[in-house]
């Protein structure tokens, strides 16, 4: 795993054409699909993956987060940029 | 899926629980418009006549959502080749399966091509014989396929749909690997397959044929590790090298039975898409069973899942939970019991005469010619 960037505020994460999230039923968790590839997604990820939508900014993401997660945002902005750009890094979400 | 049933269930305690299956090989129709000789559809190849209409496919498909299937495999054959295949798709999104067409290119049309995407196609793999015309037409027994495949490649990386090249390779077009590496560039993939020929189906027959020397396969293990640093963020190469000059045997499949199954044209399922050379396994149909019946209790699954069905080597092997014997298709072809370790395996009596023989085939100057593959070959 690459080391953690830094994401801008008005960046928006996107998920690429082929990518998909979405709820595995039979096993009661989400998954990150792309071809020949499953990223099980923590309940963390999950409720990150859910706010990519393509138009939410990543300032808004956060924002959504602190509430859910009642933290402030400098608590959980490395941990939601290390996801990020690790999965960027494997091409299953764009910056 | 329902596990007091499954708990219930005396037998249970020798297996251990499968997990319901990740995967979906769906083989919707065994024509298609090339003629490979490394083909691993079965020698006798299921007619039109016999294949599975729209209605039962679209419950396999059902069924599958449901047992926990992710990964759609629509493969054949050439999946095209059937009338319905758009709306097999788009039933298939609709259940929300992930779908992945692997595909000749040959006889996608635009509009089709369009139709695939708008019904909720993910991802396309399409097979690539050769890095030119002469090769892919002496390969595939198919003049012009070249050019209608690069042609589809353009076409689906135009659409903005994730393309991965499927490149099987044997003696006939082992020596153009790095330009295969870098057609797939060219046409724009994000992933490139090297898979070296697995000697099942057509590919067994025609093993004389298509078995390359070690040397030419230590090189293509060079090329390929060469070519991915330097494409590193532009190509994934993804490679699977014979295993008839390897140490250790290879997971079938992740395990016989654990992540994924097969589903012919005419409704067998299988645990493996070259499971049928077993002929003394009792394959259910789709006709007949729910596929989670088939999945966690039908006796061709359930015959060589785990370890309980092995002797030894395997028996006491510390690798038995790693490799779990190896290929059972492998282990029957090559030594007539499907229960012995895969004979590749340095632990079996006859590892060193699969190499012997690897190494003699593949030194034969003139093989002679290898049988395409068809409906009255086989």
């Amino acid at each position: 795993m690459a080391a953690p960037r830094s994401i801008a505020d008005e960046t928006v994460p996107a998920l690429p054409r082929g990518v998909k999230f979405r709820e595995d039923k039979a096993r009661g968790r989400y998954v990150l699909l792309g071809p020949e590839r499953i990223f099980e997604a923590d309940p963390i990820a999950t409720e990150i993956l859910k706010r990519i939508d393509g138009k939410t900014t990543f300032k808004a993401i956060l924002g959504q987060l602190t509430q859910l997660f009642t933290a402030d945002e400098a608590t959980i902005r490395p941990d939601v940029e290390a996801l990020l750009t690790d999965l960027s890094d494997k091409q299953m979400v764009t910056l | 899926m329902s596990d007091t049933i499954l708990l219930d269930r005396p037998d249970r305690a020798v297996t251990p629980q499968p997990q319901p299956p990740l995967g979906l090989l769906a083989e919707v129709t065994h024509r298609c418009p090339l003629r490979c000789t490394y083909c691993s559809n079965p020698l006798q190849l299921d007619p039109k006549s016999a294949e599975l209409d729209t209605e039962t496919w679209k419950r396999v498909f059902s069924e599958a959502a449901e047992l926990g299937v992710i990964h759609l495999h629509m493969s054949g054959g050439e999946p095209t080749a059937r009338r319905d295949i758009v709306e097999l798709t788009r039933h298939a999104a609709e259940v929300g399966l992930y779908i992945n067409l692997i595909t000749s290119g040959i006889g996608v049309d635009d509009a089709k091509l369009d139709a695939l995407i708008e019904a909720g196609c993910d991802h396309i793999q399409l097979s690539m014989q050769g890095a030119d015309e002469g090769i892919t037409q002496r390969v595939g027994g198919y003049r012009g396929g070249y050019e209608k495949k690069r042609a589809f490649a353009r076409a689906v990386v135009e659409r903005g749909v994730p393309l991965t090249l499927n490149a099987v390779i044997h003696r006939m077009n082992i020596h153009q690997v790095p330009e295969m590496i870098e057609k797939a560039v060219e046409f724009g993939a994000k992933r490139l397959e090297i898979a070296h020929t697995q000697y099942y189906g057509w590919a067994l027959k025609n093993r004389a044929q298509l078995m390359p020397v070690r040397e030419d396969v230590d090189r293509t293990i060079e090329e390929v590790e060469t070519a991915r640093a330097r494409l590193k963020g532009t190509l994934v190469i993804d490679a699977v090298f014979p295993d008839y000059y390897a140490r250790y045997p290879k997971l079938c499949n992740g395990g016989w039975g654990t992540r994924t199954f097969s589903v012919t044209p005419s409704g067998k399922v299988l645990p493996c898409h070259a499971a049928e050379t077993i002929t003394h396994l009792d394959f259910w149909n789709v006709r007949d069973h729910s596929l989670a019946e088939t999945w966690y209790d039908g006796p061709a699954f359930t015959a060589y899942r785990g370890t309980s069905w092995m002797k030894e080597p395997c028996l006491s092997c510390e690798r038995k939970h790693v490799d779990f014997g190896g290929c059972r298709c492998q282990a029957l072809a090559l030594t007539g019991d499907a229960a012995n370790t895969d004979p590749v395996c340095i632990k079996s009596p006859l590892h060193d005469s699969i190499g012997t023989m690897a190494t003699t085939e593949s030194a034969v100057a003139e093989p002679g010619a290898a049988t395409y593959r068809g409906f009255r070959a086989g």
